[in-house]
């Protein structure tokens, strides 16, 4: 499980030295084309990046949250959620209790930010509070755990801030090319050396088209990858895929769209929240693997739970490719995991749990929104909106006069 | 003679190097052992204090159930003096408490008033999430047992741990074999 992160984040160096390489890469060769020297063009792929690199650095993690309009939940707004957060923080061994945030949003997701475990936040949306049950909960907070154990999220900041500075500079030699190309770009003169500035240019045009989707791959096919390891961390952490399988059958079988998603935040939830059905996931510009086969892969783990036993499933799907955990992370963890069976819990009529969670979310959400509860002694409860005015109110059902508390 | 020299003393580095490395690593493991075994204990007490609260809640409403509470305090008792009693024991009382809460919660089942009391389905909250925390803290320190044995009896690094002292740790499974069947108190 330790070895994990430290293999993890070798291969993840090789990746993002491969982005790297790229952005250089195209550095050079826009300055050879517009400034006939690459020197400048590498400074000024550089500097970009940097920039880049500062606003996120200082824009910090809040930056996701407040993006997706998340609001700060304190332990009694949701005992049962920090419960199961809590769970899950003793099951990864992590450092510090993350914090949680709520999205009021009836599109069932949900997501993990912060660069080091000890700063870091999940967020749920109020639609998968509403929908899922304890045992569902806990494989997807457990699947959120697993990213920040994994430290996704700092990788995938990187990542996106390099695929971000590679897009930027490519489109901006573009615009340069289209309007600014006519006045010449190279003037004075260059030697007469036309042939061979010929080729750099047409070298240069090709590769500036390319380098932004070889970047997007690259993230991608990471993107992806890392959601792999996050639902093997989430078995292994709740030995019970089960619980996960069934969330994310739930989540996905919804129709609604998260709305304060946007495409730079999109690898960070558990399930693409842009996805449209109709279109098909499988293909290499997305950034969540196919949601049938993590289930399949999790339905057909049986009665283990081990990373092996992820890796040994994922083979069985992948026909000849390789697996997704990495060699040393399976060397190490060699023993046995078993699952938890089938848990024996009691059944209550769908309909009426359905309600309950709903009433419950709802209830979270107007607290949130500062509406004071109030209960009549005849049994009845109300709610009062924040701008509400007068000091007391009648109760609908008896007429009895209400004090309203605090004011 | 004096490559000779050199060669003896660069192995001799490499395996103080290498002597080092895997004694630093054994360290790290055990530290991880006791700080995860502390987890579990500040939940085994967690569950000890809020028995009594429980009890004296359902007191009112399960008056020909006696026994049962009865079982589930005498339980918590003998599973207080466990504690600090070595790993075997403590897991073998805390299985039996485990045992006794899951009959006891489903006999709960049978009371509808209780059920519908607020404070019970506070602490019936409170009690399975306490639950779920040990079998995880359970669950994370016995992979930490498993990865420290595994390097104090595995060659090369059972050597360096004979030489200084490395014991094997001693995994916690707790006895009871109701407790295996029902991990959790589950009620939503």
């Amino acid at each position: 499980m330790w070895e994990q992160i430290r293999s993890n984040k070798i291969k993840s160096v090789w990746l993002v030295a491969g982005m790297g390489a790229l952005l250089l890469g195209m550095g050079y060769l826009i300055g050879e084309v517009f400034f006939d020297s690459g020197i400048a063009g590498i400074i000024l792929a550089s500097i970009i990046w940097l920039i880049m690199n500062l606003v996120a650095f200082f824009q910090g993690d809040n930056v996701f949250l407040s993006i997706s309009k998340a609001k700060k939940l304190e332990r009694s707004d949701h005992p049962r959620l920090f419960n199961i957060v809590e769970e899950m923080k003793i099951a990864s061994g992590l450092p510090k209790m993350p914090d949680i945030y709520i999205i009021d949003d009836p599109a069932p997701n949900a997501f993990a930010t912060g660069r080091d475990p000890n700063k870091a936040a999940i967020a749920v949306t109020s639609g998968l509070l509403q929908r899922l049950n304890r045992d569902e909960l806990q494989g997807v907070i457990a699947h959120e755990i697993g990213h920040i154990k994994n430290r996704d999220v700092l990788l995938m900041v990187i990542s996106g801030i390099m695929m971000g500075a590679i897009v930027l500079l490519a489109d901006l030699a573009l615009l340069y090319l289209i309007f600014g190309g006519a006045r010449g770009g190279r003037r004075g003169p260059s030697g007469g050396g036309g042939q061979g500035q010929m080729i750099i240019l047409i070298v240069g045009i090709v590769f500036i088209i390319l380098a932004p989707i070889f970047a997007r791959l690259i993230y991608f096919a990471m993107s992806r990858r890392r959601e792999y390891l996050a639902d093997a961390s989430s078995a292994l952490y709740t030995r019970y895929p089960e619980g996960l399988a069934s969330a994310l059958e739930k989540i996905s079988s919804s129709t609604k769209v998260l709305s304060s998603a946007k495409r730079a935040t999109a690898p960070m939830y558990i399930i693409n929240p842009l996805h449209k059905p109709g279109i098909k996931a499988r293909d290499l510009s997305s950034t969540h693997p196919p949601t049938s086969e993590r289930i399949r892969i999790l339905r057909s783990m049986g009665n283990s739970a081990s990373f092996a036993d992820y890796d040994r499933v994922f083979r069985q799907v992948h026909k000849g490719g390789g697996g997704v955990i990495p060699q040393s992370t399976l060397a190490g963890a060699a023993g046995l995991v078993e699952a938890r069976g089938e848990s024996v819990e009691e059944k209550k009529p769908e309909k009426i749990e359905k309600l309950e969670r709903a009433r419950e979310v709802s209830d979270l959400l107007e607290k949130l929104n500062r509406y004071t509860a109030l209960a009549c002694n005849c049994g009845a409860k109300f709610r009062i909106p924040p701008d509400f005015k007068g000091s007391s109110i009648r109760c609908p059902r008896c007429g009895t006069i209400n004090p309203i508390p605090g004011r | 003679m004096m490559i000779a020299v050199y060669i003896i003393i660069g192995v001799v580095v490499v395996l103080g190097i290498i002597f080092f490395g895997v004694y630093n690593s054994l360290v790290r493991l055990r530290n991880q052992v006791r700080n995860s075994w502390s987890q579990i204990d500040v939940q085994l007490k967690r569950r000890h204090d809020l028995i009594p609260n429980l009890i004296e809640t359902v007191k009112g409403y399960m008056k020909h159930e006696r026994e049962t509470l009865e079982a589930v305090t005498k339980a918590r008792t003998s599973a207080v003096e466990a504690s600090g009693k070595g790993v075997g024991q403590q897991a073998k009382a805390e299985g039996e408490l485990s045992g006794m809460l899951t009959r006891f919660f489903a006999v709960a089942e049978n009371y509808p008033d209780l059920k519908a009391n607020q404070n019970f389905l506070a602490l019936q909250e409170e009690l399975t999430t306490t639950e779920n925390k040990i079998s995880f803290a359970r669950q994370f320190y016995n992979d930490g047992v498993m990865h420290l044995n595994n390097k104090v009896q595995m060659f090369p690094s059972n050597m360096v741990a004979g030489m200084t002292g490395f014991k094997v740790g001693e995994f916690f499974e707790l006895e009871a074999p109701a407790e295996r069947e029902v991990p959790k108190v589950s009620f939503t």
